[in-house]
């Protein structure tokens, strides 16, 4: 304002050569563009840094389990199956009504593990888990990843059995993992952060199916397969 | 329905909303509707429907099977009481609750003919409540099941419960449906025979007044049933095509589920049915 004042006062009309007119000034717009930049990388450290960091909370299952040792048929006897899915299915299976098991209780472990006083292998884990659990009979508290909202109804048996859709492309390569993830839990909502995904804007530029599992996904699985009806609301709500 | 016609409307006749899909209905026989309101308890059971601890407020109590009482307003001897039992009619092509729905939370599923809700989707604003002609829909004012009072241990796995602020109705005891499929899945099967999705209404009714079945399968009981001269639906001529269907062989009783003018209403002897129709129709006590 002052400089328009000025060169009004003067009388000088402006240079046709500068790009920039005279009123402008080009120290004060400097100024205004940095404070801009480092508020906007101070806001974008917060948002995307800081906040998911406090948002989720991350807990180690209550022990470790190797998938990668126990899916090995030539130690683990029962293990049976020429492709994964059936390896997966020794374990996690299916009831006769069609409903799936999910997470295997004790009595599954205790097939094995059965004697507390003689450890199968030489890791610590299994000697703690014959302490904790075996001996005194009690459930492993496991942290489901994969726990969908009380209003999500989900059908195993439709989508491996019917549609031949491999545990893999939901649930990620679990098989070969030697150890068991962390649990990320959002603190606001309660849910695993393996429905919303790891990257809190939601963008991914290779996206996988095994990335997140939001309700835009089963959409977008429905619709690419050809299935369509079943993207009505009654397929997958409850 | 022949009485649609009566009045100039199309004949929409039972065909499917989706030809390949199904169309899931629903036939109560008032003759053998005893009132026992098992129904009721059934339903509210088997879908977490929340109680008070008053439940004599009808106007907040929610029933998502709830019976009336009807008379036919004579004096003694000439009284007749009838029971009506009223479920979501899960209206067809057009249910008012859907069109009037602005978040989309209610849909009529043209592949099983079921009107869903959704409850995380509904805003509770109510509009649906309004726009159903037969009071289906209830508002949750409170919270169903607070979580420290050991209520929740009770609930149904498969149905999920309400939050304070959302409106829901019956569903045809869909997961019901679901657990059918998961049952067909395993046993290599996709196609779901007669009788293995029943609703809770239909299996816990004693005097076994209710039929659910298919109405797009002509061999399914309801398709026969509906076609018998005693059936009638609720407010029909409103053009909302319920999948619930009623069964009365009493005149007061079906004049009593629409609203009629003076001299408008037919009775089932007056109308002219074909001599042959009337043999072919299967008796209801035959089934």
């Amino acid at each position: 304002m002052k400089n328009q004042s000025n060169s009004a006062g003067n009388g000088t009309p402006p240079r046709t050569g500068d790009l920039v007119p005279k009123w402008i000034n080009l120290n004060i717009v400097a100024q205004d563009i940095s404070f801009f930049v480092i508020g906007l990388i101070a806001a974008l450290i917060v948002g995307w840094a800081i906040f998911p960091a406090l948002l989720y909370s991350k807990q180690p299952q209550p022990m470790n389990f190797n998938h990668a040792l126990h899916l090995d048929s030539e130690i683990v006897d029962g293990i049976d199956g020429d492709t994964p899915q059936e390896k997966c299915e020794s374990c996690h299976w299916f009831r006769d009504d069609g409903s799936f098991s999910g997470i295997p209780k004790l009595d599954m472990c205790t097939g094995c593990h059965d004697d507390p006083e003689s450890p199968l292998g030489e890791a610590p884990e299994e000697k703690a888990f014959l302490v904790n659990y075996v001996e005194p009979e009690k459930q492993i508290p496991w942290f489901v990843y994969s726990k969908q909202p009380d209003c999500v109804y989900f059908s195993h048996i439709a989508h491996v059995k019917m549609g031949e859709i491999a545990c893999t492309t939901c649930h990620g390569d679990f098989a070969s993992n030697k150890k068991l993830p962390l649990y990320v839990e959002n603190r606001l909502t309660g849910y695993s952060q393996s429905i919303w995904g790891k990257n809190i804007s939601g963008i991914y530029l290779n996206k996988t199916y095994a990335d997140r599992m939001k309700m835009d996904d089963c959409a977008r699985c429905h619709t690419e397969k050809g299935q369509e009806q079943n993207n009505a609301c009654f397929v997958c709500h409850k | 329905m022949k009485k649609s016609n009566d009045h100039g409307k199309p004949e929409t006749g039972h065909e499917s909303t989706n030809g390949s899909g199904q169309k899931y209905g629903m036939v109560i026989d008032l003759d053998k509707c005893t009132g026992c309101g098992t129904c009721m308890v059934a339903c509210a059971a088997e879908n977490n429907v929340s109680v008070r601890a008053d439940q004599s407020d009808k106007e907040r109590v929610i029933t998502w099977m709830r019976l009336y009482k009807i008379s036919n307003g004579k004096k003694f001897p000439h009284t007749e009481v009838s029971y009506f039992p009223r479920p979501c009619m899960h209206c067809d092509h057009h249910p008012p609750c859907v069109s009037v729905c602005v978040a989309t939370a209610t849909k009529l599923d043209f592949n099983t003919g079921i009107v869903s809700q959704i409850y995380t989707r509904c805003i509770g604003c109510r509009y649906c409540q309004a726009a159903c002609p037969y009071g289906a829909r209830y508002f949750n004012w409170w919270d169903s099941f607070p979580q420290d009072k050991g209520m929740d241990r009770y609930l149904t796995p498969e149905v999920s419960p309400r939050m304070r602020g959302v409106v829901e109705k019956c569903t045809f005891c869909h997961h019901r449906l679901m657990r059918a499929k998961n049952q067909a899945y395993a046993e290599d099967r996709r196609e779901l025979e007669e009788g293995e999705y029943i609703t809770a209404c239909t299996e816990a009714c004693p005097a076994q007044a209710i039929t659910f079945g298919d109405l797009n399968k002509p061999d399914h009981k309801v398709s026969q049933l509906i076609k018998h001269p005693y059936a009638f639906r609720l407010l029909d001529r409103l053009g909302t095509e319920p999948k619930v269907y009623y069964l009365s062989s009493r005149d007061w009783v079906r004049k009593l589920a629409d609203n009629f003018l003076p001299g408008e209403y037919e009775p089932v002897v007056n109308r002219t049915w074909a001599e042959d129709e009337w043999s072919t129709k299967p008796g209801r006590d035959e089934f």
